[in-house]
């Protein structure tokens, strides 16, 4: 092929190899790479959370207990949800979608690499931002939903709740982008053969969940506007005084809130339908069923939302409504339970690491299902609703389902991400603690929801009688944040072994175990060409046996994009918008005006970058 | 390297950018239908006048005065924003068939109905205040400003989109196989479009 | 940790012992949980308490059935590396069906005692006896249309006959919640929203806010006191007798512009004389808590009359605090000592409440005290 300026321009692969050092990682738009800051910033964040979650036990542990002040309390909480919802699960989520999307369709990287570099950026300073709060004294206090008007400059005059609405704001967008990017990356850049319905289900369910974040975070995003336009400039849009109605808040809010969490939950639903089979050492029983019930969950997550408003008095009608549609969702879900275990039934079941936590999601994800369920009746939801009963519900599918699946697909995609395998008895060593501690923690909360207890509350009378399953719930806590240094001490542990893990380490059925562990920066040499599902135990069973050990290649001819920082400066750009925003009192209409300026300087040398090639998927020969 | 030859590689024969600005698009739907519907909840709840369709009684001065919304302005904006699109569709032909002085016309005249657009409204915002609605006002302000308000913002971000395509064609930047580019601008401007016929009818005309 | 197929064993039975011994150890019995919601004592809650049930079953039988075969599954398919490959199993239809149909036959089977329960509880009924409930931060009022009478944070009812609640906020939004005789009702600003139940038993039973409401919401607790009709009837005649006697009469000037406001409305009082004092005025303690209660600045932001009880106050009438089981929003023990305390220092028994720290020293918060004994 002839050798044009263009191409001069562009260093084969071979030549960028792995750099080292903090620059590389700065400017880095390789997908893997994004990956892992993903999923180390997350993980960070999540053991922040963790902390606050620990706090909060322990002034749970006694009544009347004055180890946290209730200002400092009310933020602790706030917080914790926040952070493990917006700044944990979803992140973590993201360390996925970033490093195995592209290859379990066979691709290079995604999309748009740089705006994948953006996502991330976004995505550190909005967690920093929201992070930052704590050192004005002034954390978000009004709980991870912030309903209105107690979020109204009125009765919440401080920076609290504007750091957590900018915060989310700017969340947004990187999930806003990340979203755009994965979605055609799955719908453009699949390997030759690859239909969406041979498409591995991780990367189905993850093609939806980036659907749900497309629709339901604009949603939110003008639930924000209009608060902040309450606070900022004297609207009335929540504010009863004015004609305005705290309700339209709750509404708004949870349009976006129920779609929220089956974007929670679907990536690990797909990493579980990863797992099973492999382990199970047989297909996923019923795929398109998997991929049907995925699709209704999403297409219904729409139709559902006011179960959170049960007890705000909508009448019979919408109360019926919205209790029939629920169950209705149950049914979607039961099915996917039933076809993970049809994958184990008749299976050879492999007892590895991730098949430990696996199975823990499928037994503690159905706890959490039937606890549900039990809430979609109004008239016995009006007794459940704002007690631990629903904290318990929500953390068995979040922690049991979102945690125990993420950290599956972390014990499973390990040796791919670092050419390491974790150590299997500290594996499953975290695994037993956290299921002991999970369960210590959250189960007795059933119990002492339901005789009484309201959530949101610093403390409690030592006459209600709380205190015992409090005890034991703080004891759980404890045991489970163990359970996490073992995890961090695998990692460490693991961190210093060379890095010597084969590529397909567990028998696997997808494209990722075909390349390297990890894999060279440009993924496949060659696009592979996929005639159904499960394509590497196909190309296994007409090799007769295992494939040998792919080899590690030049790269030579193989065109890849250049790393850039305008992404970061764009990152920067979008957040000092939203702090000059919040800033709008004290700095006035300038902040705006410098921000928005940093921001189109990002973009406009982002779109206008000399020597950056457009990204390619690969055809014949990688070039 | 040819759009075409990229097309090809990819699963949908579409290129990813052109797929990137649909998503985009279907996106920012989701957001004007929430402020569409915050709109609808809203108008009616006003404490005190202006109001949209009905005559309202001035506190201060014990006058009834007229409702606050003006056909005739507005509906000419309108139709020049959708003759715009069509412009756009124009100056898309020219590029994609290297007629640069299509390009070039019917891009301006493209931008020129866009800005006309955007000064309409501003006259709007600051006639309606002068009148006395305002975002804090009442229900009615509130919610129209916020609407139009992020409608216009739009449409301001298109016409500095435009206007960028209108610079790169004046230093030849714009070939055939760059025309994607203008193409995705197009896109986002009939999108605004759109949105915008579904807001005139829902504010200006439904009473 | 040993690991082997012996000690998984061992360890899977741990999690449904675990299970048992917290389902042990929880119980249900009133006197453990006195805001328990898991025994009605009246016929809304009863109507929940029904529907909780049969969801509660279906979903118990589907736990054991669904665990069960997942721990059997375990058991019986765990294989060796070098085991053959199992048969490549990809589905089947007629079982998925099966499985599709069989949840949704149990979910039709919840649905319809769920859609009787709501049409049930929805209709109030037709003469209730109406009680006002109005939120503020962090304490509870308590109006009594029909009667006049004003009261806080204990709402007296009259056993076996329906009460009708109307919920309203003075502030943010709050959540009602009586668990032994009704599930939780939100209390909005700028909408009314109703409860209602009739009570089978009498009885003192706590309840709390629900919906997180500030700083205090923790806090934010009542009681009830169910009684005999004939009780009630005694109560209401009692309380329509704490009303304004004689015109008032100026006394020494208040403190009252000193005080904080945090809600839009809240009104604060003029100088009153109090007249609504039922116990023995020549009681030192009582009248230099009377002097106190004037020129302190109480007067401010508290009622002593439960008729014509100004609306919108920012703090809890105390016509009847005397006689009140819990001060402080209906979680503190009204004993003398917490009640001194109280008085003395709000922000340290209850940080960011609406009550200033006024510098009451210990014996004027014992005159205070014997004041407010007075008042029953």
């Amino acid at each position: 092929m002839a050798t044009t300026a263009l191409d001069q321009r562009h260093a084969p692969a071979a030549a960028h190899g792995e750099k080292t050092g903090l620059w590389s990682w700065i400017t880095t738009v390789d997908h893997k790479r994004i990956g892992i800051l993903y999923g180390s910033t997350a993980f960070f964040f999540f053991l922040l959370g963790g902390l606050e979650a620990l706090l909060i036990r322990v002034q749970l542990a006694r009544a009347d207990n004055n180890f946290i002040d209730p200002d400092t309390y009310n933020q602790l909480f706030t917080m914790h949800g926040t952070t493990m919802i917006f700044l944990g699960i979803m992140p973590l989520s993201s360390m996925f979608f970033n490093f195995m999307i592209p290859l379990l369709i066979g691709a290079r990287d995604v999309a748009f690499p740089r705006l994948n570099a953006f996502s991330y950026w976004v995505f550190l300073l909005g967690g920093l931002f929201l992070n930052a709060s704590f050192l004005f004294g002034a954390a978000p206090d009004t709980g991870w939903y912030g309903y209105a008007n107690l979020t109204s400059r009125q009765f919440s005059p401080g920076p609290n709740v504007d750091f957590w609405n900018m915060g989310l704001q700017i969340l947004g967008v990187a999930s806003l982008a990340a979203a755009v990017n994965f979605f055609v990356t799955i719908v453009n850049m699949r390997a030759p053969g690859m239909t969406m319905m041979r498409m591995p289900m991780f990367v189905w369910m993850s093609f939806i969940t980036q659907v749900l974040l497309l629709l339901a975070f604009p949603v939110i995003a003008v639930a924000l506007i209009l608060l902040m336009f309450d606070r900022f400039f004297g609207t009335h849009y929540f504010v009863p005084a004015g004609g305005g109605d705290p309700l339209l808040w709750q509404h708004f809010f949870w349009i976006f809130g129920h779609p929220e969490v089956y974007i929670l939950i679907l990536p690990a639903f797909g990493i579980i339908s990863e797992v099973l089979p492999v382990f199970s050492r047989k297909p996923l029983f019923g795929y398109a069923a998997m991929v049907f019930s995925g699709v209704f969950i999403a297409f219904l997550g729409f139709g559902v939302w006011s179960h959170h408003m049960f007890t705000t008095g909508m009448g019979p009608i919408a109360d019926t409504f919205f209790s029939l549609s629920t169950m209705l969702i149950a049914i979607p879900t039961g099915v996917k339970i039933f076809n993970w275990m049809g994958t184990m039934w008749y299976g050879s079941l492999q007892f590895r690491t991730p098949m430990y936590f696996a199975v823990g999601f499928i037994a503690m994800f159905i706890i959490g299902g039937l606890s549900g369920v039990m809430h979609a009746p109004p008239p016995a939801d009006l007794q459940q609703n704002d007690t631990y009963f629903i904290v318990a519900h929500f953390h068995y599918v979040m922690f049991g389902g979102s945690i125990f699946g993420l950290v599956a697909g972390g014990y499973y995609w390990w040796p791919k991400m670092f050419g390491r395998m974790l150590d299997e008895r500290l594996g499953k060593l975290h695994f037993w603690l956290m299921l002991i501690g999970f369960n210590l923690t959250f189960f007795p909360m059933h119990f002492v929801g339901l005789n009484g207890m309201p959530r949101r509350t610093y403390t409690y009378p030592k006459e209600l009688g709380f205190e015992m399953l409090n005890q034991i719930e703080t004891v759980g806590s404890f045991i489970l944040g163990l359970s996490f240094l073992v995890f961090l001490i695998n990692i460490i542990k693991t961190s210093r072994l060379p890095r010597n893990a084969p590529a397909d380490p567990w028998n696997g059925a997808t494209l990722e175990w075909t390349i390297p562990s990890p894999p060279q920066e440009w993924n496949f040499d060659k696009a592979p060409s996929v005639q159904g599902r499960d394509p590497l135990w196909e190309l296994k069973r007409l090799n007769g046996g295992p494939l040998p050990e792919p080899p590690l290649t030049s790269g030579a001819g193989i065109h890849l994009p250049n790393p850039s920082y305008w992404p970061l400066i764009s990152a920067i750009g979008v957040t000092s918008l939203f702090v000059a925003i919040m800033m709008l009192p004290k700095w006035g209409p300038a902040g705006i005006v410098v921000a928005v300026a940093l921001l189109f300087f990002g973009i406009y040398n982002w779109l206008f970058e000399k020597g950056y090639s457009e990204f390619r998927t690969p055809s014949h020969g990688g070039h | 390297m040819s759009d075409h030859a990229h097309a090809l590689e990819t699963s949908t024969g579409l290129d990813s950018r052109k797929l990137a600005i649909w998503t985009f698009i279907g996106s920012e739907c989701m957001f004007f239908a929430t402020l569409i519907s915050n709109y609808l909840v809203n108008k009616g709840r006003s404490l005190v006048g202006p109001f949209a369709h009905e005559p309202w009684t001035d506190p201060a001065t014990g006058k009834v005065l007229e409702p606050i919304i003006e056909i005739p302005l507005v509906t000419v904006g309108t139709a020049l924003l959708l003759f715009s699109s069509l412009f756009v569709v124009l100056a898309l032909y020219g590029a994609q068939k290297g007629n640069r002085k299509m390009l070039l016309g019917w891009l301006a005249a493209t931008l020129l109905c866009g800005m006309f657009f955007v000064g309409m409204q501003v006259y709007e915002f600051t006639h309606f205040v002068h009148k006395g609605l305002t975002l804090q006002r009442n229900m009615f302000g509130a919610s129209f400003f916020i609407l139009t308000g992020f409608h216009g913002t739009h449409v301001t971000i298109g016409v500095i989109w435009l206007a960028t395509m209108f610079y790169l064609a004046l230093r030849r930047k714009l070939p055939p196989e760059r025309s994607l580019n203008l193409e995705m601008a197009a896109l986002y401007w009939h999108f605004v479009d759109v949105v915008w016929i579904v807001i005139f009818p829902v504010v200006y005309l439904i009473r | 940790m040993p690991l082997g197929t012996a000690a998984a064993r061992r360890h899977a039975g741990a999690l449904p012992l675990l299970c048992v011994l917290a389902l042990a150890l929880a119980g249900c019995s009133r006197d453990q949980y006195p805001q328990t919601a898991l025994l009605p004592l009246s016929d809304f809650a009863r109507i929940g308490d029904h529907v909780q049930d049969q969801t509660f079953y279906w979903a118990l039988g589907v736990f054991i059935l669904v665990e069960g075969a997942l721990l059997y599954s375990i058991f019986r398919f765990r294989g060796r590396p070098d085991d053959p490959e199992p048969s490549q199993i990809h589905g089947n239809t007629t079982i998925e069906i099966i499985w599709t149909l069989i949840p949704a036959l149990i979910l039709a089977a919840i649905a319809v005692p769920t859609v009787k329960g709501i049409f049930e509880t929805s209709r109030t009924p037709p003469d209730g006896l109406k009680i006002e409930v109005i939120g503020h931060q962090w304490w509870w009022e308590f109006r009594y249309p029909d009667a006049g009478v004003t009261t806080a944070n204990e709402m007296y009812i009259p056993q076996g006959r329906a009460v009708e609640i109307l919920n309203n906020s003075a502030d943010v939004v709050h959540s009602f919640w009586p668990p032994r005789f009704a599930g939780k009702r939100d209390v909005f600003p700028g909408r009314e929203t109703r409860l209602w139940w009739k009570a089978d038993s009498t009885g003192l039973f706590p309840g709390q806010c629900a919906e997180y409401c500030g700083i205090q919401h923790a806090r934010m607790a009542f009681h009830i006191r169910s009684v005999t009709p004939a009780e009630f009837d005694a109560w209401i005649a009692h309380m329509q007798t704490l009303g304004p006697k004689a015109p008032p009469a100026p006394t020494a000037a208040p403190a009252g512009d000193s005080l904080k406001t945090a809600s839009a409305g809240a009104k604060v009082q003029g100088p009153q004389k109090d007249t609504t004092a039922a116990a023995a005025p020549q009681d030192p303690e009582y009248a230099q808590g009377e002097k106190l209660f004037m020129t302190k600045g109480c007067m401010g932001c508290h009622s002593l009359q439960a008729v014509k009880a100004p609306k919108g106050l920012i703090g809890p009438n105390l016509a009847n605090v005397g006689s009140r089981s819990h001060i402080a929003g209906g979680w503190l023990k009204n004993t003398d000592e917490n009640l001194e305390r109280w008085i003395r220092e709000p922000q340290a028994v209850k940080k960011g409440v609406l009550m200033p720290n006024l510098g009451i020293t210990v014996e004027e918060s014992r005159a205070l005290r014997a004041y407010l004994r007075a008042h029953k």
